[in-house]
């Protein structure tokens, strides 16, 4: 009995091993429950939290990928014309835009500029909005869940409310939501800009901010201001699903700001709901909460772990578009025209922070997109002979694929056109300006620091924005000449010789005879910014001048921006939307960082350019719009405020049960064109996970037998005399 | 021992003022009203009344610590320093800069840092002092001398090696294990990878130290006399070392006990767990300093209870030591 007692862990540990050993066919390193194998979902990642999720608000990229898959503004992007074209979203057509003169009356023909625009917009019927508590009413018809509602103890999230209800979109609630924009306390990124155009809308803040002083005095501090009964002058609702809304002047880049989600429908219902007594208290807010039309809904909002979008119900449904590019159809994208969406059921987006887990998870097949970091680049992808970038043979063998864009964004390299050294329009700084652009070898940062993901930028204006030339015409002769039909940047010599028209022979100030200083401000600190920095400084040494860097933390680095002590610095854009205007403005006088706190950093004055730019904004794309961009653009080539950096180009790779994965940049809300192969997705993630033991098992029992001269020594010690 | 534990709370009371004040300054040193209210405004088209809007709104228009404007008492009260910290004292943490209610936030997330950490303190505990009593039991032999080295091995690694070689080898080349994630109602699949990183990072430091620590004992008359009276080395050094080992363990481990709901920066934010220490560092990157000043307050407190703990824990183990 005694020898039975002994064996039974042995045998037990045999049990075990046995098990290990066979290798059950199911993967253990799942980190989603087993019963969604083959379920419908689509699998991503997030590695910020977005901030907030109010449509009034939000203007963030991270934010926007969650949002706008929920909220439908009345116009979006086509998903697969290029270039980008606004088509219709929950509008019944595209708006009617009438130019009106100063007593309102319609202005027929080009025969004067407007002195206003009105653009009237018509949406479809029937559009319901998700199920929601805050539409939930009792028999009378009343709103159930309102300020006498005791319920409130037993909730913790909004899942808790037992009833919710749905009501039809109407016109009101896009009127209600631009009166948000205008409501100072949501803080809405756009009210500045809109109160420049919409008519009535900055009178109508100041008139909300008085009122919510009041209120505010009676005790509450973020009370609840129901907007309704305040009228706006320039927007209007003309019946139950039109709106008109009227503009100072023209601004024809408008319509694109109706494709955005400031623009979507806020039914007021939410907002009162949301500042119920209790609901900050147990973080149920409109920031967390969204309430929206469009094909998804946030079933789970827990931005710590996981954020789950869950197909909407009462979705009012859409049908994959017909036509596109002409490639499309050979790319395999127009393969669903006409199938209704969104094709899958549901998204699940899970928090990591790191990239190298959320890169071994899409290897793994638990994400079926990704990004590619700098850390993994190289067992990604590789350069072919012709310099295209092409995925590496082990991505090919597990069927992944690659896509590649040119952003509509721009990274460049800016001079305070009013430092003293730098700045201004003397022919002096102008020839120091072009030396250095023609120093600093963007080529180069873009091989050594993107891993060839750049396109080197000669203009302002990115690839799939209107104005932008392709090839030979594009080029910035400044700073690249033509040789054998392709073009070379101009030599050091040719910068030298710059530098010493500009009065700086062999880049020495003649003030000292020693090497000129220049001052290069940045945020950029740390031991990962060292190569960075130090290749900076290289690009100015090769033309002899010295560059001292100032570095700082980003909040000292923007104060240096709006107080113009900068001297040169490095920025970035990305497009609001797909207009030539969205990036020249960067260098409009009347926008300059230091005077009107605006977005032309580079502090930029030529009276030229901003009358050009004045022009063009106004034309629609065609023959006179380029000319006037051409001139433009020669303008600040030569005026060189900017070294132009280069165009980032987004790599992005998916799995194969992946499609319909057409990069576009400027919609957001591409969620419901996905489509997944889950009965794919869940075989190969069978074959590719099957967990691995004999390792384990073989340094558990190494383990054991290095125990067993220790047991045996301690058996001896026990067992000897005492000495 | 009441009486000395009302005395080490009051203690804590300047201690809490003091950390309190230079959370702020350091805070306020480095980002001013202005960059926060950037921060949480966005990079693009922020304007400057919407960044007065911002800072009237949540009360960082105010002088920082003194307000020369206002009368009497009020020109400490009607600060910044004075309304946005002293509600700390009465545990009433407020909202984050975003307008969540931090309270709600904490309660959530300290159960996954606990997941973590409460797992790694007990089973670590168990197999450092086991290994560090073999050790000490096969003293100047080649297995002690073996053992040291590897401890000292083990010690020079980085945190950051222990979980990436963890995560590459039993996630990504055994399948073992999820790499991240987590799932509240699965959670153990996804927690034994960071506690046996936690637990395997630990070996070397603490083997070490409590080898030492041992080995102090081990020469005593009192283990001498139980080996005399014929007892196991086993019961020796598990019973008699141990217990007589207890009080530099305990200042260590105890005073570390309340610090487990803080949870670890580096290990949540890799294994993609929801806890505290990645709530901290969120907070600190987004300029939150509601988060930041409520988060140092409450490391503030747990670390004092934890060191008064440590106190009434040397009374249970030692009867010599008597709190007065």
């Amino acid at each position: 009995m005694r020898q039975r007692d002994a064996l039974s862990p042995l045998r037990l540990s045999c049990v075990v091993i046995l098990l290990l050993l066979s290798g059950c066919k199911d993967v253990w390193n799942n980190p989603y429950p087993a019963k969604d194998d083959a379920a419908n979902i689509y699998y991503s990642s997030f590695d910020e939290r977005p901030k907030h999720l109010d449509p009034v608000r939000s203007y963030t990229s991270s934010e926007w990928a969650f949002l706008s898959q929920i909220y439908e503004p009345p116009y979006q992007y086509h998903f697969l014309k290029r270039p980008y074209e606004v088509v219709p979203l929950t509008a019944a057509a595209m708006p009617q835009i009438l130019q009106l003169d100063k007593d309102g009356h319609q202005i027929e023909g080009n025969r004067e500029t407007p002195a206003f625009t009105d653009y009237i917009i018509r949406i479809q019927p029937g559009i319901r909005y998700q199920p929601h508590p805050a539409f939930a009413r009792d028999a009378q018809g009343e709103t159930l869940y309102n300020a006498q509602w005791k319920g409130l103890q037993q909730v913790h999230q909004l899942s808790d409310f037992e009833h919710s209800d749905t009501r039809e979109l109407t016109a009101d609630d896009y009127v209600y939501q631009i009166k948000r924009i205008g409501f100072s306390p949501l803080h809405s990124p756009i009210a500045s800009l809109m109160q420049d155009y919409i008519v009535g809308l900055k009178e109508f803040s100041s008139r909300l901010d008085l009122e919510y002083a009041q209120l505010q005095q009676l005790g509450e501090e973020q009370p609840w201001l129901d907007l309704r009964p305040f009228q706006l002058e320039g927007v209007e609702v003309i019946d139950r699903y039109s709106y008109r809304i009227r503009l100072k002047g023209e601004y024809p880049q408008f319509l694109y700001w109706l494709a955005m989600n400031f623009f979507a429908p806020m039914p007021w219902e939410a907002e009162r709901f949301y500042h119920l007594p209790g609901m900050t208290e147990r973080n149920i807010t409109l920031h967390w909460y969204p309430v929206g039309t469009g094909p998804f809904y946030l079933s789970e909002n827990n931005p710590n772990l996981r954020m789950v979008l869950a197909r909407n119900p009462n979705f009012h449904g859409e049908l994959y578009p017909h036509s596109g590019e002409p490639a499309d159809v050979a790319d395999g994208y127009l393969e669903d025209a006409g199938k209704p969406m969104p094709f899958i059921d549901k998204a699940i987006y899970s928090l990591d922070k790191e990239s190298i887990p959320r890169w071994n998870k899409f290897l793994q097949g638990y994400y079926d997109v990704s990004g590619i970091g700098s850390d993994s680049f190289d067992q990604a992808v590789q350069f072919g002979a012709s310099g295209e970038a092409e995925l590496t043979d082990s991505m090919r063998d597990q069927g992944i694929e690659l896509l590649t864009s040119v952003s509509t964004s721009i990274f460049y390299f800016g001079f305070n056109m009013l430092d003293d050294v730098v700045g201004g329009d003397s022919e002096r700084a102008r020839l120091l300006r072009q030396a250095i652009s023609i120093a600093l070898d963007y080529e180069e940062f873009i091989s050594i620091f993107r891993n060839g993901r750049g396109k080197v930028a000669h203009t302002p204006l990115p690839p799939g924005i209107f104005g932008y030339r392709e090839g030979n015409d594009g080029i910035n002769p400044v700073v690249y000449r033509i040789d054998n039909g392709a073009p070379v940047r101009r030599s050091i010599e040719e910068a030298d010789a710059l530098l010493e028209k500009a009065g700086y022979p062999n880049g020495r100030d003649p003030d000292t005879g020693k090497p000129l200083i220049l001052n290069f401000d940045t945020a950029a600190t740390g031991p990962d910014s060292k190569a960075l920095l130090s290749w900076y400084r290289k690009q100015f040494q090769k033309i002899g001048i010295d560059l001292v860097f100032r570095t700082s933390d980003y909040n000292r680095f923007q104060d240096k921006m709006l107080k113009g002590t900068e001297q040169l610095f490095a920025w970035g854009w990305n497009a609001d939307y797909p207009d030539p205007e969205n990036f020249l403005f960067m260098l409009y006088g009347p926008h300059s960082r230091v005077k009107h706190h605006g977005e032309n950093t580079a502090n930029y004055s030529n009276a030229e350019f901003d009358s050009l730019f004045d022009q063009m904004k106004f034309l629609p794309n065609g023959e006179q719009r380029q000319q006037i961009i051409d001139r433009m653009i020669t303008i600040v080539q030569q005026d060189a405020p900017w070294v132009w950096g280069f165009y980032p180009v987004d790599f992005v790779l998916h799995h194969q049960w992946y499609s319909n994965a057409k990069p576009n940049l400027m919609a957001n809300n591409t969620l419901k064109y996905k489509r997944i192969d889950a009965d794919t997705r869940a075989r190969l993630r069978k074959q590719w996970n099957q967990p691995i033991v004999w390792p384990v098992v073989l340094f558990v029992a190494l383990l054991l037998l290095s125990l067993l001269p220790a047991v045996y020594l301690y058996r001896r010690h026990e067992r000897s005399t005492a000495r | 021992m009441m009486a000395y534990i009302i005395r080490r709370l009051l203690y804590a009371i300047p201690i809490l003022i003091g950390v309190n004040l230079i959370t702020f300054v350091l805070f306020f040193t480095v980002n001013t009203p202005d960059d926060m209210a950037r921060m949480h405004l966005g990079m693009k088209r922020v304007t400057p009344e919407a960044i007065e809007k911002w800072k009237q709104e949540r009360h960082y228009d105010k002088p920082l610590v003194y307000n020369k404007s206002a009368e009497g008492m009020t020109k400490l009260t009607d600060t910044i320093f004075a309304q946005k910290s002293l509600a700390l004292f009465a545990f009433r943490f407020g909202s984050s800069d975003n307008g969540r209610d931090i309270g709600h936030d904490i309660r959530q997330r300290m159960w996954p840092s606990l997941a973590i950490a409460v797992p790694v303190l007990i089973m670590g505990m168990l197999l450092y002092i086991s290994l560090a009593l073999l050790l000490v039991f096969f003293r100047a032999t080649y297995v002690d001398t073996l053992g040291v080295v590897l401890a000292v091995m083990m010690m020079s690694i980085s945190s950051m090696f222990y979980i990436i070689g963890g995560q590459f080898l039993i996630g990504k080349f055994l399948h073992l294990v999820p790499i991240s994630g987590f799932d509240p109602d699965d959670a153990w699949k996804f927690l034994i990878l960071p506690v046996i990183i936690g637990v395997v990072g630990g070996i070397g430091g603490a083997t070490r130290f409590y080898r030492t620590l041992f080995l102090e004992e081990i020469h005593r008359d009192y283990v001498r006399s139980a080996r005399a009276r014929g007892l196991s080395e086993m019961r020796v050094m598990f019973v008699h070392v141990l217990k007589n080992a207890m009080i530099p363990i305990l200042t260590g481990v105890v005073a570390a006990l309340p610090l487990l709901f803080m949870g670890s920066l580096v290990t949540e934010s890799f294994f993609g767990i929801p806890g505290l220490g990645s709530y901290t560092i969120d907070a600190i990157n987004s300029q939150d300093f509601a988060i930041v000043r409520a988060m140092v307050f409450l490391g503030s407190v747990l670390y004092i209870i934890g060191l008064i703990l440590t106190d009434i824990s040397y009374t249970l183990v030692d009867p010599r030591v008597s709190l007065q």
